[in-house]
């Protein structure tokens, strides 16, 4: 029996369905069953994000409504056995899915893996509470931006709120070391600070991300990826290896610490 | 030499936009997590003051109220100034 996870963020465009993409494929990568499902109806792109857009045929709305067999909705990576997607809709029909059927749909995803990976949508409506409905731990993802912290921040109020995560864990993506270095972006220690839930990693911005989506190969599979080695690190972690922060990863908590000893570090 | 020990450092300036938003930070989640918007702001300030003139003359343009967050914990202090008291009916 697997456990549900929802990588949410509240606000959109912080990479929820990159770092679904690549925590499910890492995850398969290290030998465990898989489930992707995209929550976001109306506006589905884990699909693309993944390299399976040709394959879809039947839907989480079709799922849901019976329509078809969960079995014939799921699309089996071609990369990795124990990896597949279930897709969202494109119906603009957002009421088409309630919490309720979501609770009972994660259920029986959960039977025959390790792991079950949702991808919210964004925003605080309908959308994140069926992402959350049956998900049992939050993957908050936010950038080191004032309005992504802020969204993330209502994100783990209301996670701690109205549903069962009390302990949502925070990953910190597109981080710029060089940009934070000169003072010019929120470091680590400051996000933290403010959202006082556990860091689970940091992701550097990368171009290769970039072209991992291009190609619909997620970024976990190339092994000069930073980004994709942050992933991967993710992932050891989420399944409960200790897994040092990477080095970039460390670099704005490290000045922060010489800062510090110096005593040059004001507030 | 500390100026470029502090460049070398990469210590933030008060003009490092970092700090800018740090602080747009902390006061939009404390607004935020009070659920206090700032027309909600003003008229705590208003009601505040219809109070203190029934007693007291005081200084508006000078008044000052805002929230001083400790490690957990939030205070709301209020300076003003008093410019002089009222001559109050006294109780028999």
């Amino acid at each position: 029996m697997g456990e549900v996870l929802v990588v949410t963020s509240g606000k959109g465009g912080v990479g929820k369905t990159t770092t679904t993409a690549n925590l499910g494929t890492a995850l398969a990568m290290m030998g465990f069953r898989v489930i992707l499902m995209d929550t976001d109806i109306g506006l589905r792109n884990l699909d693309v994000v993944m390299g399976l857009e040709n394959r879809i045929v039947y839907d989480l709305v079709d799922v849901t409504s019976g329509r078809c067999r969960l079995k014939q909705a799921l699309i089996r990576d071609r990369r990795f056995e124990s990896l597949s997607l279930l897709p969202a809709a494109q119906t603009k029909d957002k009421t088409a899915v309630n919490p309720e059927q979501m609770k009972v749909l994660c259920e029986e995803l959960r039977q025959d893996v390790d792991y079950v990976l949702v991808d919210c949508p964004a925003g605080i409506e309908q959308g994140f509470k069926n992402a959350t409905a049956g998900a049992s731990q939050a993957l908050v993802v936010t950038t080191p931006e004032v309005a992504a912290v802020r969204d993330a921040d209502r994100i783990i109020g209301l996670l701690q709120a109205d549903t069962e995560m009390r302990h949502p864990k925070l990953i910190l993506n597109r981080y710029r070391p060089q940009m934070v270095k000169r003072g010019d972006m929120l470091d680590v220690e400051d996000v933290k600070e403010h959202l006082a839930i556990e860091l689970l990693g940091i992701v550097p911005e990368d171009e290769s991300i970039i072209i991992s989506t291009n190609k619909g190969e997620p970024a976990v599979l190339n092994v000069n990826s930073r980004a994709g080695e942050a992933y991967r690190n993710i992932s050891r972690r989420i399944v409960g290896e200790e897994v040092p922060l990477m080095d970039i990863e460390d670099a704005g908590a490290f000045m922060n610490r010489i800062r510090r000893l110096l005593g040059l570090r004001t507030g | 030499m500390l100026d470029l020990l502090q460049r070398i450092l990469g210590r933030e300036t008060s003009r490092a936009s970092k700090n800018v938003a740090t602080e747009r930070l902390r006061l939009v989640l404390m607004h935020d997590r009070m659920d206090l918007t700032p027309q909600m702001m003003d008229s705590l300030r208003s009601d505040i003051l219809k109070v203190i003139t029934d007693y007291l003359e005081i200084d508006e343009a000078n008044m000052e109220i805002a929230f001083h967050r400790d490690k957990g914990s939030i205070a709301l202090v209020a300076s003003i100034p008093v410019v002089k008291m009222k001559r109050l009916p006294t109780c028999i």
